[in-house]
């Protein structure tokens, strides 16, 4: 029997029963449909997080002061209140350790800021001329602060578009003008560009000085209370990170790391994270779309069950003139496969279109991906042969004497 | 060409055991006109699906065309039925949906015969079995019993077997279309030369061929050869 034969055959007898064939194949579309667009939806979701993760800045290690603990001393204030990392650690990181291409200290606090009879409460945030830079931001108009501004403790600040919002007004240009942090005036020289929320803080409704100002006339001492590191790539992450805590170690003389004074954060560690989060949110969907899946393929099953009980007499005849096992069988899988084939392409398009629908109005970018094309056309021909083998073989195993005689 | 030696077939049903031939032992040569006639549950039909090599017998041997066919196996079976030997039915059992083109075609698949051959085997099929030129294209499903039987002789027809079986191919036609089937018989053994074992339970259908062989309860009760043929007019009178 030639393929073509074989193929001729089996488009004849799928329709033969058009609307049969057509609802089986609709069970298929469906499960392949939402398996792609399950999955399309997931890399979406999961593309979103990285890339809001990726907007706090690249390549980036933070460190944190660690708890305060006196000596001797039991109870613990916290991770984060210590007041342990200063300028000169933030200067080291940078001298010494050659896989660092910037480092920026950040002294943050929270103040309520007044401008014209109007006022906030926001973060302030100390830092230097290298932040835009490390954190990735952006200056939307003037400019940010300069070496120049932090050496000579200017009174400058450059504020986020939240924060410009609701002090001056949506998109009011307040360059050159006052506001009040903790009854000091600064004038705002810059307005950074809108990032939009990146899940840990809302970047937008941000204040920013220079750290020197803020350290003289906000905080009171010489503390920070991060220092951003930006590594020369995303492969020395781990090695600048070890490189860091033996620097920092042996400056704050501590011998035992169980006991330092500082966390050191990885980029890296919380895309790992969010990573595998999402992984897991892709698989609960698509082993959701796996089940209808499987129910489509237990239609096809019945149907090829009905199929092989409906032409009995004609399997007898063709078995009478010589046809041989694996050429009836083949005939049924073949139309099993057929139909799960045809389903798979359908599918295809359906998933697409629900993730084109997903990233219009649900505002998520999703990716159909060539994998999960791929994926998807296997799974359907490998569901046709696995629900279309029984059938198959219970119509190749019928004995031809009793085949043509039944009624 | 078809020799048995004491062959039987017993069937088990649970505990029963059903005896449906009894060491039946005969030959048919090449060329022969063999009606095989018995009431219904004589062993006619069960011998004739040995013959046809659709079953295997219980005990005895079976040659075909000289070849040992009792104990082969289901798709080595095939193999013989596919080469050497036609079927006619008493239910036509054509493909409903295809042309009568096609299901003559039919067998030609199965036995890989290239597709440009196909059609012109087909056609002298159709021509030998006498079946109107102008419905080779119709649906074998809009055709009335006496095209559709010989829709059926043309696929038995079709690979040139060297047997053709016909198990009550008149049984379903009303006396003139059977009539035009049973020439059709006659012709293919006078002109062709053509070895046909044809089975049924009517004496008139069976007085057609050349040799009667008559069975009751699983055995051989009568084997007459060169009777001397009767036309259905003679039956009648």
């Amino acid at each position: 029997m030639l393929i073509t034969d074989l193929f001729q055959e089996t488009y004849t007898a799928l329709l033969a029963n058009k609307a049969r064939s057509g609802l089986t194949i609709l069970g298929i579309v469906i499960g392949i449909g939402s398996v792609i667009a399950m999955v399309s939806v997931g890399q979406g979701a999961s593309g979103s997080i990285q890339s809001s993760i990726q907007s706090i800045g690249s390549n980036l290690v933070m460190i944190m002061p660690g708890a305060q603990r006196g000596v001797g001393m039991q109870v613990s204030s916290g991770r984060g209140s210590a007041q342990t990392l200063t300028q000169a650690d933030a200067d080291a990181v940078q001298k010494e350790i050659s896989l660092v291409k910037a480092v920026t200290p950040e002294l943050s606090g929270r103040y309520q800021i007044t401008a014209k009879g109007k006022n906030t409460n926001t973060s302030v945030l100390g830092t230097n001329a290298a932040y835009p830079e490390v954190r990735n931001v952006q200056i939307d108009t003037g400019s940010f602060i300069s070496d120049q501004n932090v050496r000579s403790m200017s009174k400058v600040a450059v504020i986020g578009p939240t924060a410009r919002d609701d002090l001056f007004g949506e998109n009011a240009n307040p360059i050159g003008q006052i506001i009040r942090i903790k009854k000091i005036d600064f004038k705002v020289i810059g307005i950074t560009k809108e990032k939009g929320g990146s899940g840990f803080s809302n970047q937008d409704d941000m204040i920013f000085i220079p750290l020197s100002t803020a350290q003289r006339f906000l905080a009171g001492s010489d503390y920070v209370s991060t220092i951003s590191v930006q590594a020369i790539d995303q492969d020395s992450m781990t090695a600048l990170q070890e490189q860091i805590t033996s620097l920092l170690l042996s400056r704050h003389n501590i011998s035992n790391p169980q006991l330092a004074d500082f966390n050191i954060m990885n980029q890296a560690d919380i895309v790992a994270s969010a990573s595998s989060i999402t992984d897991t949110l892709t698989i609960l969907l698509a082993s959701i779309a796996g089940i209808s899946l499987i129910v489509g393929g237990i239609g096809i099953m019945n149907m090829m069950l009905t199929t092989v009980t409906e032409r009995t007499r004609e399997i007898g005849l063709r078995k009478a003139i010589g046809a041989k096992k694996k050429d009836i069988s083949r005939q049924f899988l073949a139309e099993a496969v057929m139909l799960t084939f045809l389903g798979g392409a359908f599918g295809i398009v359906l998933g697409w279109l629900i993730s084109v629908l997903v990233s219009r109005f649900a505002g998520l970018t999703t990716t159909v991906s060539f994998s999960a094309i791929i994926l998807a056309f296997g799974v359907s021909a490998a569901i046709g042969i696995i629900f279309g083998y029984y059938p198959a073989r219970r119509a190749a195993g019928l004995n031809p004497i009793e085949a043509l005689r039944y009624e | 060409m078809i020799e048995c030696r004491n062959i039987s077939k017993i069937y088990k049903t649970g505990n029963v055991e059903t005896v449906a031939l009894k060491n039946v032992s005969l030959k048919i040569s090449q060329g022969e006109f063999v009606a095989i006639i018995g009431p219904s549950g004589s062993g006619k039909s069960t011998l004739m699906h040995i013959l046809g090599c659709l079953d295997t017998p219980t005990n005895g041997e079976y040659f075909f065309d000289s070849q040992d066919v009792s104990k082969l196996s289901d798709d080595e079976l095939a193999e013989i039925r596919k080469n050497k030997i036609g079927f006619v039915f008493q239910m036509f059992n054509l493909l409903p949906r295809a042309t009568v083109l096609r299901n003559v075609m039919l067998p030609l698949i199965y036995a890989g015969v290239p597709k440009q051959d196909r059609e012109k085997k087909a056609i002298k099929a159709l021509k030998d079995s006498a079946f109107p030129e102008g419905f080779w294209n119709h649906l074998s499903n809009q055709l009335s019993g006496g095209m559709m039987q010989r829709v059926a002789l043309a696929r038995a027809l079709v690979n040139d077997p060297k047997v053709i079986f016909a198990d009550e191919p008149t049984g379903n036609l009303d006396s003139k279309s059977g009539e035009v089937v049973l020439e059709t018989f006659e012709k293919l053994y006078k002109e062709q030369g053509r070895t046909i074992i044809l089975v049924t339970h009517e004496k008139y259908i069976a007085e057609r061929a050349k040799r009667i062989i008559s069975f009751k309860d699983g055995e051989i009760i009568e084997d007459l050869t060169n009777h001397r043929s009767k036309t259905v007019q003679e039956i009648k009178e």
